[in-house]
């Protein structure tokens, strides 16, 4: 039986890998004193399911529905990055009208991923009804989804050369006018996100990563700008981001608060892109046929996900198959970050300051 | 802060140099990004990346097998993510990792089941 002597001796709690507040599994050693958490350490790995070994028997053009399928949020930032990895390899061009589409989807992935991700948070501090309205709010993202794709969750629209389906003026007159509305119910939720006392109380100075830490343990996407650090991937020349005059968000604090106002400025960003989008849209061709000898050699290919980074590693061997294909999620760089924010929080924190890396462990788990 | 994704660079070096090259890349500020291990003739062969202002650089050496890799979580802590996936699933050692699971990284049905059957995989 303890006593008033064994306060203060360290204890270790299991969290995880099956949580109320994970959807995924994955588990912390937490070195707790008292009710401040000393260390914690990650484990993964329970549902690795080894997809980039399917490349060496999938033929490299239907190798994208496998890629799709790492996670159901950010499914179509993986098609999109495998299939430029494979442009990449074999010199493939895309026509304009598709590089712009891709943008548009790109972007509405990244908002329905920050809104679930926003949804997510309010729930883990127990803003119940916040919860439900950012979800609401989302579902009209995944409707434009299902409208302009076929598919709310697995959209299968990206291929080598080009994109499988064209959005006509109708349809764009459409996302126009709900992104339109969607901005404006977006403003509602800002004004709570980033004002209202409970969420303030939750989120502000609650697991500090400063910029020093986050350049040292490689942080990426909105966790690494939430700490100061100017670095997003749609500044590298892929899509339209450079004819759309986007500027990436960063914030100061590097605190719990400031990963949610990325966040949310982003969402305010990437609505203004799709919308620009449906104005700019070029006449012409949406695919290119792809001719030429099969793909060899290598390409390194990243881009900016909704979580941050993420790396498409193609290797060819002159034949329909691919010798490696690799993926690198956000989430496996973000995880050190985690660790580092975990030190020293209050343990009724945990929760939150996990989510705020918006965790994928299925894309950590490809 | 600008640059083109499809400028792609490559740079072979030998396993006694990595350590020194990537202690070069920390100086520089560089930002360790991923490791990527591959299955080829006469070994593995490992892709290091490093970032500098949107710029990406990947150095690679090719482990022999029975050969010995040195663990670069010393220079990039965040490292250890990927040393310890490439040793459950390629059987590669790192000696001198800052954070080693000793194989129970991931929960795996059979010990490193990507090694290719040349170096003695299933």
């Amino acid at each position: 039986m303890r006593g008033v002597n064994d306060l203060g001796k360290r204890t270790v709690i299991p969290f995880g890998p099956q949580h109320p507040i994970l959807p995924e599994p994955v588990h912390l050693d937490l070195v707790i004193e008292d009710e401040k958490v000393i260390e914690a350490i990650p484990s993964i790995g329970f549902i690795h399911r080894g997809l980039e070994k399917l490349a060496e028997v999938r033929e490299y053009p239907e190798m994208v529905y496998v890629i799709e399928r790492i996670c159901g949020i950010c499914s179509f930032g993986h098609g999109l990055g495998y299939v430029t990895a494979v442009e990449g390899l074999m010199g493939v061009e895309v026509p304009e009208r598709a590089d712009y589409l891709r943008t548009m989807w790109h972007e509405m992935s990244r908002i329905h991923s920050h809104m679930l991700w926003l949804g997510l948070t309010a729930d883990s501090f127990g803003f119940e009804s916040l919860f439900m309205h950012t979800w609401k709010v989302r579902e009209r993202i995944m409707n434009m989804f299902d409208l302009t794709t076929g598919g709310r969750v697995i959209h299968s629209v990206c291929k080598v050369g080009g994109v499988r389906k064209d959005v006509g003026g109708e349809m764009l007159e459409r996302i126009a006018s709900e992104v339109r509305d969607i901005r404006k119910e977006t403003k509602e939720l800002t004004k709570v996100f980033l004002n209202d006392t409970s969420v303030k109380n939750r989120l502000c100075g609650v697991g500090i990563l400063s910029e020093d830490d986050a350049r040292d343990l490689c942080a990426v996407g909105p966790v690494a700008r939430a700490s100061g650090i100017n670095q997003d991937l749609r500044l590298n020349g892929m899509c339209k981001y450079g004819e759309l005059g986007f500027e990436p968000v960063t914030g100061k604090s590097g605190d719990c608060y400031a990963r949610c106002k990325v966040r949310i400025l982003e969402l305010g960003q990437s609505l203004d892109m799709v919308e620009k989008i449906t104005s700019v849209l070029p006449d012409g061709p949406v695919e290119v046929p792809v001719k030429g000898p099969l793909p060899t050699g290598e390409f390194m290919m990243r881009l900016e996900q909704p979580r941050g980074e993420a790396f498409y590693y193609v290797k060819g061997n002159g034949t329909k198959h691919l010798e490696r294909m690799r993926v690198r999620t956000p989430t496996n760089m973000n995880l050190p970050s985690m660790v580092r924010m975990l030190q020293g929080c209050d343990l009724a924190d945990v929760p939150v300051i996990i989510l705020t890396i918006d965790p994928c462990i299925s894309c950590t788990e490809r | 802060m600008r640059c083109n994704y499809r400028v792609q660079n490559f740079e072979e070096i030998e396993t006694g140099d990595l350590i020194g090259r990537v202690r070069e890349f920390k100086t520089e500020g560089y930002r360790m990004c991923q490791i990527c291990a591959s299955n080829v003739e006469g070994g593995t062969e490992v892709l290091y990346s490093f970032d500098k202002d949107l710029e990406l650089f990947n150095i690679r050496v090719t482990v022999r097998p029975g050969e010995k890799l040195e663990s670069i979580t010393g220079a990039y802590w965040p490292a250890f993510i990927y040393e310890n996936e490439t040793h459950d699933l390629f059987g590669i050692e790192f000696t001198d990792s800052r954070l080693d699971y000793g194989g129970k990284f991931f929960r795996l049905s059979k010990p490193t089941p990507w090694l290719s059957k040349d170096e003695g995989g299933e």
